[in-house]
């Protein structure tokens, strides 16, 4: 029931964002309201098992999402503009050695998963290829794989991304 | 000052068949898959283009529903290719 | 004058992003490196061109009003995050089928095929 109520309420939300400006109650007319109202039941009644499948609400915690935006304006911006830059002189020059490296997060739930993906296929030469569910662990191609990674069987952190430790941001946001 | 949006929708228009060589002669279907989603990606911003142009939020509209359509289009073509189904 | 200017630039790197991106979808050897090319080149061409819309919609917001304006804003926004996330997802799908699909990538190491097999 509560999975129900959160996944109804996310909709209702994304629908008022995508109709505010069509009247006069704060931005919204009431026929707008009433059928956000009935939409968001209705997806809510049909996907919460699938959405929230782990019956686990610690993402309704508002501190979260700051977080998550914090996260995407800071780090993860400044390596998606790295990794442009990066890629534009491959593209040019074409110097590639790619790989495929094994890399282990330490990340247990399915959405901190999820963004460490997102995160790691828009960051510096790196896409993630397989994701082992049952062991967390990821499989990234590589644009340029370094002498010393060749050589590791697991690669640690650092080989991967340069600045930022993402995955310590991402564990924050989503355990 | 020059208007700006029609030359960049001229610009993608050249990128979307340039990127279409890939998609004819694209040695496997992978490869195919690749080119239709980067097709996907500069038509949803030639729509959004086209919507500041005329000043039409409809248009707006259509390029976030295209996206998300696409998206399922190309997981569902990745499914097949990955013979999951 | 000022915001002409934001616009041309948001535009122009946007655009040139999306050349290299196309660029290195003609150039680069297999499936897995093209896809580097258009997804990291072509979600930050998306991206800047979203930034330009946004700059010309507010500066015709704070020289004329009118909510149309933000509305267009507001769900190119909407589109933004909406590509932004399907591209990253969509490449992470084509790339595990491509290795279903029996496709070796090129390259110096390759540590994947030890869990294909279960």
């Amino acid at each position: 029931m509560k999975s129900v109520a959160a996944t109804a309420l996310l909709a209702f939300l994304v629908y008022l964002l995508l109709t505010a400006g069509s009247g006069h109650v704060l931005f919204w007319s009431w026929a707008e309201i009433v059928a956000g109202l009935v939409i968001g039941l209705v997806v809510g009644g049909l996907s919460a098992s699938w959405f929230c499948s782990s019956g686990n609400m610690r993402m309704a915690h508002p501190f979260r999402w700051l977080l998550l935006a914090i996260y995407s304006a800071g780090p993860l911006f400044v390596e998606i503009i790295r990794a442009n830059v990066y890629v534009s002189i491959s593209v040019i020059t074409g110097n590639i050695r790619p790989g495929i490296v094994k890399f282990n997060p330490g990340i247990n739930t399915d959405l901190g998963k999820l963004l460490l993906a997102t995160s790691i296929t828009l960051t510096p030469g790196t896409l993630t290829v397989e994701v082992d569910d049952a062991t967390g662990v990821f499989y990234v191609h590589m644009l340029n794989v370094d002498e010393k990674a060749v050589s590791k069987e697991m690669c640690d952190t650092s080989d991967i991304f340069a600045f930022f430790n993402l995955p310590a941001w991402i564990w924050r946001i989503a355990e | 000052m020059i208007d700006p949006w029609l030359p960049a929708l001229v610009v993608l228009l050249t990128l979307i068949l340039v990127v279409m060589f890939r998609l004819l002669w694209g040695p496997t279907v992978p490869d195919r898959v690749v080119a239709l989603d980067a097709i996907n990606t500069f038509t949803v911003c030639a729509i959004l283009i086209l919507g500041v142009a005329y000043h039409e939020t409809v248009l707006v509209d259509v390029a976030i529903v295209y996206a998300l359509l696409s998206f399922v289009g190309t997981l569902y073509l990745a499914k097949v290719v990955g013979r999951e189904i | 004058m000022d915001t002409g200017i934001l616009i041309l630039i948001f535009l122009t790197i946007g655009l040139v992003a999306c050349t290299l991106g196309a660029v290195g979808i003609l150039r680069f050897p297999d499936v897995y490196t093209r896809l580097h090319a258009e997804t990291k080149l072509g979600t930050f061409g998306s991206i800047c061109i979203c930034l330009g819309v946004i700059a010309y919609v507010l500066s015709e917001y704070l020289t004329d009003g009118g909510t149309r304006y933000l509305v267009l804003g507001l769900h190119t926004l909407m589109a933004m995050i909406a590509l932004a996330f399907t591209n990253a997802l969509g490449a992470h799908a084509i790339s595990r089928a491509a290795y279903r699909a029996g496709i070796k990538p090129e390259g110096v190491v390759d540590r994947l095929p030890e869990v294909e097999q279960k």
